[in-house]
């Protein structure tokens, strides 16, 4: 047997990992992207503010400096989770900005009208909101939201420089057992490759399916 | 951010604002909480003392991280340099004539787009020097970087370029000028005046990206703060005071950006002052 096979799982944990991590991450930080595209055109002043503070904080820090301020300089508070739950925490957080952008900018293409005939017909903020702006605005920005799912794909790999056993980490770890760097990087991200297409043909389905055309 | 911010709610009435009224007081109350119990944690573990954010007051700390900061600065520089270039050749390579050209570029472009930037940083570290190539640590964080980024500036000029009106193009051609000619003189110099909006974005991107020294080891500033942290043991504080750093320097880069965007891409000189198109009932005024 080619005891490369053997190493075989140990990079299949890997890219289970890793598909674990974002699958998790990216409902978590589309919920949070909800919520925080929400604070950001709402009716209380403060509110508005605290979202656009969340958004405008986040998308300027490095997700690197994130996750090492958060595994490694939290604990000192007495503040500590397991290390993939960390890892999806600050991930989510991040990409959560970016989120909220994304459906802001879908938000902003629903016509007017579409505002105003809700409040004509007397359905309140939230209501307008959840029955007739965001269904709008969620399918206006499929493309987008799909394309920051595959940055979020790429950003799970950082959770390798914090020490979650990832695809890249693993990849990194059996070659350096093996030293067959060509084989196994190109497999690694050709795992990657194959991801990010996989989400992208998802997205692209959905947009067939669910986009308004004007 | 003042875009103007489309209204999806009317004026408040009375009942509006007492609503208004009472959320903003649940909201400040909720961070009063929230700012509470992180200070709790803080000065249950000791981090609140005075002498634990002191050095942060003294130059020599500041010095090493402000010369932490131009390493950053400059990684980003170089890497913005070489990745503009390269990305803008892509592009062109994705436009061209020749087939072999835009099937080259494009397979770069893929593949370099969806592949993240730690694997390709791994490479550098642990594959490439087994083939005998083997970078000092600056050209180990740029590399990787300028490989990523440029495929990421690729897709942003071909966006541009293509988004150009095609009669600025046709036209170029019908005063007979070559087609590198039509590119140089013609669409290029107007494509990046409105690109630049987005490749000060990218920047903001890259500028991030360069945090990835931490891994290499180069002293940029993530890397520098780890140090730091590691011989004064003031974690929390350290990492704090960098993440300031890199916020106010990406904010700045961030705001810039949207300044250019006010500014249809113009820092300096004219500002196209929009020309009011004549009004169709001017002519049929009698002339006096």
């Amino acid at each position: 047997m080619n005891p490369f096979s053997g190493y075989l799982t140990e990079l299949g944990h890997g890219l289970v990992t890793t598909v674990e991590l974002t699958v998790v991450t990216t409902i978590a930080a589309l919920l949070l992207g909800v919520v925080v595209a929400t604070l950001r055109i709402c009716p209380v002043p403060l509110l508005r503010t605290v979202g656009l503070v969340y958004v405008e904080v986040l998308q300027n820090l490095p997700l690197l400096a994130l996750l090492v301020l958060f595994v490694f300089a939290l604990p000192q508070l007495g503040i500590t989770f397991p290390l993939f739950t960390s890892a999806a925490i600050v991930i989510a957080a991040y990409e959560g900005a970016y989120f909220a952008e994304a459906i802001r900018a879908g938000i902003n293409t629903v016509g007017v009208g579409q505002a105003e005939a809700a409040r004509a017909i007397g359905l309140t903020f939230s209501q307008s909101l959840r029955y007739v702006i965001l269904p709008q605005a969620f399918r206006a920005v499929i493309q987008p939201m799909g394309n920051i799912s595959i940055a979020l794909l790429m950003n799970t790999s950082l959770a390798a420089a914090v020490g979650v056993v990832e695809l890249t980490q693993t990849a990194n770890n059996v070659n350096l057992v093996e030293a067959q760097p060509l084989l196994i990087f190109t497999g690694a991200g050709l795992a990657y490759m194959l991801l990010a297409l996989l989400i992208g043909l998802v997205t692209g389905r959905l947009e067939r399916r669910l986009a308004i055309v004007r | 951010m003042n875009d103007p911010q489309r209204l999806l709610f009317d004026e408040p009435g009375p009942r509006g604002r007492r609503r208004i009224r009472i959320a903003t007081v649940l909201g400040v109350l909720a961070i009063a909480a929230g700012l509470a119990v992180a200070i709790h944690q803080f000065a249950a573990h000791g981090e609140l003392a005075a002498d634990r954010w002191r050095p942060f007051g003294t130059w020599p700390i500041w010095r090493y991280l402000l010369i932490a900061l131009w390493a950053t600065l400059r990684a980003a520089a170089v890497t913005t340099v070489l990745s503009a270039v390269l990305g803008l050749l892509l592009a062109l390579g994705r436009l061209s004539r020749r087939r072999s050209l835009r099937l080259l570029a494009g397979a770069y472009v893929e593949i370099f787009r969806t592949v993240p930037v730690l694997l390709l940083i791994y490479v550098t570290l642990f594959a490439l020097p087994a083939y005998g190539l083997n970078f000092s640590l600056f050209w180990k964080l740029v590399v990787p970087l300028v490989v990523a980024n440029s495929a990421a500036f690729a897709e942003i000029f071909r966006a541009g370029i293509r988004a150009l009106d095609r009669g600025q193009a046709e036209a170029g051609q019908a005063i007979g000028l070559r087609p590198a000619q039509v590119m140089r003189l013609v669409v290029l110099p107007q494509a990046l005046v409105k690109l630049a909006p987005s490749l000060v974005s990218q920047l903001v991107g890259l500028l991030k990206d360069t945090s990835l020294g931490f891994v290499v080891s180069f002293t940029e500033l993530l890397y520098s703060g780890q140090v730091l942290a590691s011989y004064t043991h003031l974690l929390i504080q350290t990492y704090l005071v960098v993440a300031v750093l890199y916020l106010v320097v990406n904010a700045s880069l961030s705001k810039f950006a949207r300044v250019l965007q006010a500014r249809n891409g113009r820092l300096f000189g004219r500002r196209r002052t929009p020309t009011a198109p004549p009004r169709p009932d001017d002519r049929a005024l009698p002339t006096r």
